[in-house]
C-alpha cells in the first residue's frame, strides 16, 4: 500500500440525534494511521459538529467534540466548513470552537485547522479527492 | 447515494485509464460501503443492486464493508415475510457466488449486537448468541480505509 491517496471525510449531520458524526470521527482516528492525505469537510447540519460550547450532559449521551481538537496531533489538519451552510443556520466561523495545529513544517507553530469556504470552492476541493466518505 | 459518480464520470482517472482492454471497455476495481440497515432504507438494496450489476459487467469488487446501521444486514435473525425479499440473503448468495469479502465493521457491530463466534464468547453472551450471516465477517475499521486505498473508486451507499 505504497500510494497515497486523497481521503475526504464528508459530514453531513448534526453531531447528536443519530450516530452518523461520532462514526465518522471514529474513521477518520483509525484512518489516521495509514498515513493517507486526509481532510474533513462540514456541510449541511454537520457544521453543528463543531459548534462551541457543545454540553450533552441533558442528552445522557458523551459530547465527542473535545476529540476534533485532538485531531491535529494525528495528522488531520484541513478541516473545511461550507460557508452557506453557516449562513443557512444563523451561524458564523465565531461559533464554532477554536481548532489548532501545530505546523511541523514552521518551527511548530500554531495555526488554525477550520477553513471557511464557499460552497463552490468546496466543489472544487471534492473534485481534487480519490476517496470521499460521506456520512 | 454517489453511484452515479462512476457512470457520470467522463474524466478517467490514470489509475482507471490503464485497466482499459483492448476491446475499449473498461474494467474498475470497486469498494463498496454500506451505511443503513435492511429494510427501513434503500441503500442496502441499492449498494447490492449495484454490486451485483458490476460483477455481470465483469468488473471487481475488491471488498463491501458495513457500517452505522449498515452491520445489520449480517445478522442471520432476521425473519422477513416469505414474500419479500431477503436482504441477507441476497448478500449472503452474492457473496458466494462471487467470493465476495463481505466485512462488518467490529466497533458498530458490537453496539448493536452483531456477533461471530469469537466475540460471543469473549463477551460471554452464551452458546449459540453467534449470529453473523454467512459469508460475512467482523474486522476493523483499518478494512474500510485499506479498501479505498485499494480500489480504483470507493461507493457509498446511505441516507
Amino acid at each position: 500500500m505504497s500510494n497515497i491517496k486523497k481521503f475526504l471525510y464528508l459530514n453531513r449531520k448534526a453531531p447528536y440525534g443519530s450516530i452518523y458524526a461520532l462514526e465518522s470521527l471514529e474513521v477518520v482516528l483509525i484512518g489516521a494511521a495509514f498515513d493517507q492525505q486526509v481532510s474533513l469537510a462540514f456541510i449541511d447540519d454537520g457544521v453543528f459538529q463543531l459548534a462551541k460550547g457543545q454540553d450533552t450532559k441533558s442528552l445522557g449521551v458523551k459530547n465527542f467534540s473535545p476529540t476534533f481538537r485532538a485531531l491535529g496531533d494525528y495528522g488531520v489538519t484541513k478541516l473545511y466548513v461550507e460557508q452557506e451552510s453557516l449562513s443557512e443556520r444563523g451561524l458564523t466561523a465565531a461559533d464554532l470552537m477554536p481548532i489548532t495545529y501545530e505546523d511541523e513544517n514552521d518551527g511548530f507553530a500554531e495555526k488554525p485547522s477550520i477553513n471557511v469556504v464557499s460552497r463552490s470552492e468546496l466543489a472544487g476541493i471534492m473534485r481534487e479527492q480519490d476517496v470521499i466518505l460521506s456520512f | 447515494m454517489l453511484g452515479h459518480e462512476l457512470a457520470r464520470s467522463s474524466r478517467v482517472r490514470p489509475a482507471l485509464r490503464k485497466c482499459r482492454s483492448s476491446r475499449g471497455s473498461t474494467k474498475v476495481k470497486l469498494s463498496i460501503l454500506v451505511n443503513e440497515g435492511p429494510y427501513t432504507h434503500q441503500a442496502s438494496d441499492s449498494a447490492y443492486q449495484f454490486t451485483k450489476a458490476a460483477l455481470e459487467k465483469g468488473h471487481e469488487i475488491f471488498r463491501v464493508f458495513f457500517y452505522h446501521d449498515g452491520v445489520n444486514n449480517g445478522t442471520r435473525l432476521t425473519v422477513p415475510p416469505q414474500d419479500d425479499r431477503n436482504v441477507q440473503k441476497n448478500w449472503s448468495e452474492l457473496a458466494e457466488k462471487h467470493k465476495l469479502d463481505l466485512v462488518v465493521c467490529i466497533a458498530a457491530a458490537q453496539r448493536r449486537g452483531i456477533l461471530d463466534e469469537g466475540e460471543a464468547k469473549r463477551h460471554n453472551k452464551g452458546e449459540g448468541s453467534a449470529n453473523i450471516a454467512p459469508g460475512f465477517r467482523i474486522s476493523g475499521l483499518g478494512q474500510l480505509i485499506e479498501a479505498g486505498i485499494e480500489a480504483d473508486r470507493l461507493v457509498v451507499f446511505g441516507d
